[in-house]
């Protein structure tokens, strides 16, 4: 559907020796942002500072971050997953479901993990199997994930999530870090050294700038897609799982919307739309910036709907000023 | 000729309306009445009218998710300007909210022509921002019925010649959109950019600009449908028509317009959005419980996508491509 091949910005890195400067000055811009933001809000509340109150803030995050990474590496390869908030609804509702017939929480977890993975394997089928355009399809499934949980569900909410499973949102590794900061940061590693440092990972960049050169390079294109949609669908299962445990409630409306802000999330990050370009840590800066303009918008009380519009400023112009700042660059060039 | 015929895609959406009929029929054939039809035509009005403005944007190779959002931002609008001027003719007030709308499809087409931001992530991002200035006009209220003008809220319900108007209206607009795509420069633009951009380009046809006015189209109708809306069902508050836009999409899909932009029609376009109708009118009908609704939409987009994805395999390939062609 995007047409890769209009935009300028979709030639590879490498052979592009501004551009590349460009990218890597990126990461660079997204931490002085954080930074600039983190002086900002310890100024302007004094309720910030405290490390009990960051450990809070980092909830605000965690889960779609956990999210995002599985997304990145899907977005550079040039494919979208819009179904990631459907999922964690369909399987929080499983896990709902399994409680009333009384499962504990090893299983539950297995459930989580279990149904994120099958709907990641439909997506993956349907999009690598059929060769179907992966937008079309997730906003199918999307649909179709969170219909059933409101088939099973209704108007209805699952509670009476046993004790041992709060800990997953609402446990301590160690001191102020929660389990699922801990989970963040091990899973920004492992996402970090799979797409920088591994075979599959360049693998991700070669499908994401040409596809068909990548197959003709011997890069098993269909199976590396697959196994990222499997992967989105893994960690939209973890997510559902901390948030899950969380609030400790399954609605079917459960994560509305979040599928933007992930995408947000990444492309923030500097991970090109188009695909063939981003990293990890720019994703973990963005996810940063992102839980602390939420947290301070929070200090300031104001409402949700209004920090929607700011996210939705925030996607377009984090995508417009880098390509009106590139024009006038060019202009003065002349 | 009968192969012909069943690559046809109206006509294989037209046999499988008339067995999905047929299959509530043998059951409930109190279903199939014309005053029945009529209502379900009436009922799927709205969602015929913005299906043709995706359409549009659909054919550019460019989709529009904002058009919920642009609706209710439309329709809460018109509903403000009645609750504020109770005299104001009620044309009048539909034009404001055409005018509108056009204006914020104007904001998408503009991003995605002069920027060249990808389309799915200025619709995603105006989609959000649209939905949030309903609440920052409103601070979350709603406008009620009582508020409303009798006039405001009796035209779409008026009959002509047994006919609501707002079955009118859809046909009116069916029938401007396929003169506009059919008889006119700019409906053969909206294929030629889909169907090969490059190609576009050497016949000197502006590939941004055509699409601005996709964008400019879906907004309009999304302007109208809100208006109309808003005075069927006599409510207006932040989150009506939410996630409306996926709806949209599926009813183009269903209707054969490839996602991949350049192939579908007007006929294609209405028989989707019908056969959406059909089921959603059928559903409480069939004793199924309305919740089920959304997870068969998403089985009927995938099943579309993968039925029409066969249909539309390419025969030959484009080997070289010039990228700097736009």
């Amino acid at each position: 559907m995007t047409d890769a091949h209009l935009s300028p910005r979709n030639i590879p890195d490498r052979l592009q020796g501004r551009g590349a400067r460009i990218l890597k000055s990126w990461e660079s811009l997204l931490l002085v942002v954080a930074i600039a933001i983190f002086l900002g809000n310890s100024l302007a509340s004094p309720y910030f500072l405290d490390p009990w109150n960051l450990s809070d803030a980092t909830f605000n995050f965690t889960e779609k971050a956990m999210i995002a990474f599985a997304m990145a590496l899907v977005i550079i390869s040039g494919e979208i997953d819009l179904s990631v908030a459907s999922i964690i609804a369909l399987a929080s509702t499983a896990m709902g479901y399994a409680v009333q017939l009384g499962v504990d929480t090893p299983a539950l977890v297995a459930i989580g993990l279990g149904v994120g993975l099958i709907c990641g394997m439909v997506n993956g089928l349907l999009i690598t199997g059929l060769g179907l355009p992966s937008i079309v399809v997730t906003i199918g499934t999307m649909s179709l994930f969170r219909g059933l949980s409101f088939i099973v569900l209704g108007d209805q909410a699952f509670t009476g999530y046993p004790e041992s499973f709060a800990w997953f949102g609402q446990g301590y590794f160690w001191w102020v870090f929660s389990f699922e900061f801990t989970l963040f940061v091990l899973l920004a590693v492992i996402y970090g050294v799979l797409l920088h440092k591994t075979n599959f990972g360049r693998a991700v960049y070669a499908i994401g700038n040409n596809q068909t050169a990548a197959l003709f390079s011997g890069v098993r294109v269909a199976r590396v897609k697959f196994i990222l949609f499997l992967l989105t669908g893994l960690m939209a299962g973890l997510a559902s799982i901390c948030l899950t445990s969380r609030l400790g409630s399954t609605r079917p409306s459960i994560a509305l919307g979040w599928e933007l802000e992930v995408v947000t999330m990444v492309v923030l990050g500097g991970v090109n739309i188009l695909g063939g370009s981003g990293t990890i840590p720019g994703v973990v800066l963005a996810a940063l910036i992102m839980g602390m303009v939420t947290f301070g918008f929070g200090l300031l009380n104001v409402p949700g709907i209004v920090m929607s519009i700011f996210i939705g400023l925030l996607l377009i112009s984090v995508i417009a000023l880098p390509i009106l700042w590139q024009r006038a660059r060019r202009r003065l060039a002349h | 000729m009968m192969a012909k015929l069943l690559k046809n895609r109206e006509i294989l959406l037209v046999v499988a309306i008339v067995a999905l009929v047929a299959l509530i029929a043998l059951r409930f054939p109190a279903f199939v009445t014309p005053a029945s039809f009529a209502r379900v035509y009436n009922d799927t009005s709205i969602l015929i009218i913005l299906a043709l403005g995706q359409m549009a944007v659909i054919l550019t190779r460019c989709i529009d998710l904002s058009m919920a959002a642009n609706l209710a931002l439309s329709g809460m609008v018109a509903a403000m300007l009645n609750t504020a001027f109770p005299g104001l003719p009620i044309p009048l007030v539909i034009l404001v909210a055409m005018a509108l709308g056009c204006l914020l499809g104007m904001i998408n087409g503009t991003l995605v022509w002069k920027l060249n931001i990808p389309p799915i992530v200025v619709t995603l991002g105006t989609l959000t921002i649209y939905r949030g200035l309903i609440f920052l006009l409103t601070d979350g209220k709603w406008i009620n019925a009582h508020e409303m003008s009798d006039a405001f809220k009796a035209l779409p319900r008026l009959g002509l010649a047994g006919v609501p108007v707002l079955s009118w209206l859809s046909l009116l607009m069916i029938a401007l959109m396929f003169l506009v795509m059919s008889r006119t420069p700019l409906g053969r633009a909206f294929y030629a950019v889909g169907g090969n951009p490059h190609a576009a380009v050497y016949t000197g046809i502006d590939v941004g600009r055509t699409r601005f006015f996709a964008y400019c189209l879906s907004g309009t109708l999304a302007g109208l449908s809100g208006y109309l809306w808003v005075s069927r069902y006599a409510v207006a508050y932040v989150d009506i028509a939410a996630g409306f836009e996926l709806d949209i999409i599926a009813a183009c899909v269903i209707g054969g317009i490839s996602i991949a932009g350049g192939i579908g029609s007007v006929a294609g376009a209405v028989l989707g959005a019908l056969f959406l109708g059909v089921i959603k009118n059928a559903l409480p009908v069939i004793n199924i419980s309305p919740f089920a609704q959304m997870a068969i939409s998403g089985t009927v987009i995938i099943i579309a996508v993968a039925v029409n994805a066969r249909a539309e395999k390419r025969k030959g390939r484009v080997i070289l491509r010039k990228a700097e062609a736009v």
